[in-house]
């Protein structure tokens, strides 16, 4: 295995009592694009929360970069290199494309690195350069996607991590999205993805992890989840 | 900021314009007028100050009068014979700090207490951070009232009274002072004061939204979670507009104890916070022109229609039959509705929702069901 970016090791994540995540292990190579798929409720979501820093587990490691990320708050992580494209996207509904990509660079200061970084989203995303100017509320949801994307990678991250990036869009945008996510993913980027879609996912990750009401219960390269006879019963209805 | 010659001569013919208000009022209404007029001033400082909490942050507040209140205290306090009361050992004569040790004593203590308001309610958004602060205006208001027993500090309800006015290096603002042969009483001597301050606020607000600072507030306000993902500090600045809103308030607070010479307070109501939010509201959330106005609005309104309605009730009539004050209420509640109904963003939207109520597109803030 080549050098591990992120591990986790027995997070455990409570909601009032109610124990949401229970004690999984999972971890990301650098480079590496890994899904991390289930069904409604699994806990998927709240497993990004705890690794962004927007909860705190009640037990367990998160190892990255070599680093415990116990004690870091959510926006030391960002600056780390950790950035998350929220469930539902999070775009700032009321400034425009342009100002939410600079949004994304918050934590960057180099003037001229930005100005390349925004001319790279622009060519990954054509149609935010011809909406650059329109708010981003106005925006159908695919072209949201796109701008919460674009906005987290302005911040040049090391870790990526997509919460449904599919939910509620038509499938010809759903195919674009995931093209750009491949594409992302061939130049290095590590990738954690977490979908419902798990056929989408796994054809586009390497490995993947299957959780279940709050665990893991299958994990491996992702050829092999899509063959296997338990993904087929309980996620491509086969 | 670039001036073109036709902008230039505008804001010189503005500036003019500002510093005749107050003669030009007083010779077509009265001297009665320059003090509604410097009263509007410090509503308009007090909006401006709200909208940095809520207008760019995003924080609904319901208490933002506390802050007017702390400042208001703190220069009674600090300027008046009242302490003597209280501590008639440690002074005498009670305390009398010049102004311009006060005002930033003032404005600090207020930004202390946006901290201490803002600390707890770092979890709350929307309609639970507005009862909060709610609460936090009323406990305010409520100390004040009973602050006068076991240790006499703010007097109760009587409130403190011969509070030390204004001076500025030596001229003191409560008399008339004669200029170069021109004649400036008391209330145009404050109208200068405060057209001075409130100026600052501008500047200042300006210079907020344009920063980092401001864009991290806006982005706050549009979506916490998506923000703190960026890697701003949500906590501190969250904080920190609390703090900054509160210490404009307090500011304006200790003008108004100078101004009046009197505080009390009945002064520091409920209903006190929530007309500065409708001026916030009214001229348009998050932009200064739009505060501005809604500021002189709604203090100069209510004041026009005190003069107008009796007088014509009493001339159709011959007898008051509606009491300017609920008429007052009334026509308010009516224009608060019919705002909300034609101009949803206020009288002077900010840029952006101007562009969203205009786009031609539906605006989709969910965003989930299309592609």
């Amino acid at each position: 295995m080549t050098d591990t970016l992120l591990e986790v090791c027995g997070l455990e994540i409570s909601y009032g009592g109610i124990r949401a995540v229970k004690g999984i292990d999972l971890h990301i190579a650098s480079g590496e694009l890994v899904a991390l798929i289930g069904s409604n409720g699994a806990g998927k979501t709240t497993t990004l929360k705890a690794l962004a820093g927007l909860l705190h587990p009640a037990r367990g490691k998160i190892q990255y970069a070599n680093r415990s990320l116990i004690n870091v708050v959510a926006h030391q992580r960002a600056a780390m290199g950790i950035a998350l494209v929220p469930e539902g996207r999070g775009v700032f509904a009321r400034m425009t494309v342009l100002e939410n990509l600079l949004m994304g660079a918050y934590i960057r200061d180099d003037k001229s690195g930005i100005a390349i970084d925004l001319a790279r989203m622009y060519e990954l995303f054509p149609r935010l350069a011809e909406r650059k100017d329109q708010l981003a509320g106005t925006l159908s949801g695919g072209e949201q996607q796109m701008v919460a994307m674009a906005r987290a990678l302005m911040g040049r991250p090391r870790l990526l991590m997509l919460d449904e990036p599919s939910m509620g869009l038509a499938p010809l945008m759903v195919q674009k999205i995931f093209e750009v996510i491949r594409d992302i993913a061939a130049l290095g980027m590590s990738i954690l993805l977490v979908e419902q879609n798990a056929k989408l996912a796994l054809q586009v990750a390497q490995r993947g992890y299957v959780m279940e009401s709050g665990e893991i219960t299958l994990s491996g390269a992702a050829t092999e989840l899509l063959g296997s006879a338990a993904v087929q019963r309980a996620y491509l209805g086969a | 900021m670039k001036f073109n010659s036709k902008s230039k001569a505008l804001v010189a013919a503005l500036v003019v314009a500002l510093l005749l208000l107050p003669f030009i009022t007083d010779a077509l209404f009265g001297r009665g007028w320059v003090r509604i007029v410097d009263f509007a001033m410090l509503y308009i400082m007090l909006a401006l100050g709200l909208n940095i909490v809520v207008g760019y942050a995003g924080l609904l507040d319901l208490g933002y009068i506390a802050f007017f209140a702390v400042g208001a205290y703190c220069y009674a306090l600090a300027g008046s014979p009242h302490l003597a009361l209280a501590f008639p050992m440690m002074f005498p004569d009670g305390v009398h700090l010049s102004f311009l040790i006060v005002l930033p004593l003032a404005a600090l203590l207020a930004g202390g207490f946006g901290v201490l308001l803002g600390a707890p309610t770092l979890r709350l958004r929307g309609d639970y951070l507005a009862i909060v602060t709610l609460g936090f205006g009323e406990i305010i208001r409520i100390f004040l009232n009973n602050l006068n027993s076991p240790v006499n500090l703010t007097n109760g309800p009587q409130g403190i009274s011969r509070i030390d006015p204004v001076s500025v290096a030596n001229v003191r603002l409560s008399a008339t002072q004669n200029v170069l042969g021109i004649e400036f009483p008391s209330v145009h001597l404050y109208f200068y004061l405060f057209l001075a301050f409130t100026a600052l606020v501008i500047f200042a607000s300006r210079r907020l939204e344009r920063s980092r600072i401001g864009r991290a507030w806006m982005a706050i306000r549009e979506d916490e979670i998506a923000a703190s993902a960026m890697g701003i500090n949500t906590r501190n600045l969250k904080l920190l507009a609390f703090a900054m809103g509160a210490m404009f308030g307090g500011a304006s607070g200790a003008l108004f104890a100078g101004f009046q010479g009197f505080v009390s307070p009945e002064s520091f109501s409920l209903m006190e916070s929530i007309m500065v939010l409708c001026m916030v509201v009214l001229g348009g959330m998050g932009n200064i022109s739009g505060v501005i106005l809604g500021g002189v609005l709604l203090a100069i309104l209510p004041e026009v229609l005190r003069h107008i309605v009796v007088p014509l009730q009493q001339s159709l009539f011959g007898k008051t039959l509606i009491d300017p004050e609920s008429l007052r209420m009334l026509l308010f509640g009516t224009a608060l509705i019919v705002m909300m109904l034609y101009r949803p963003a206020g009288l002077l939207p900010s840029r952006v929702r101007r562009r969203e109520l205009d786009s031609d597109e539906v605006p989709e803030s969910i965003g989930r069901n299309q592609a």
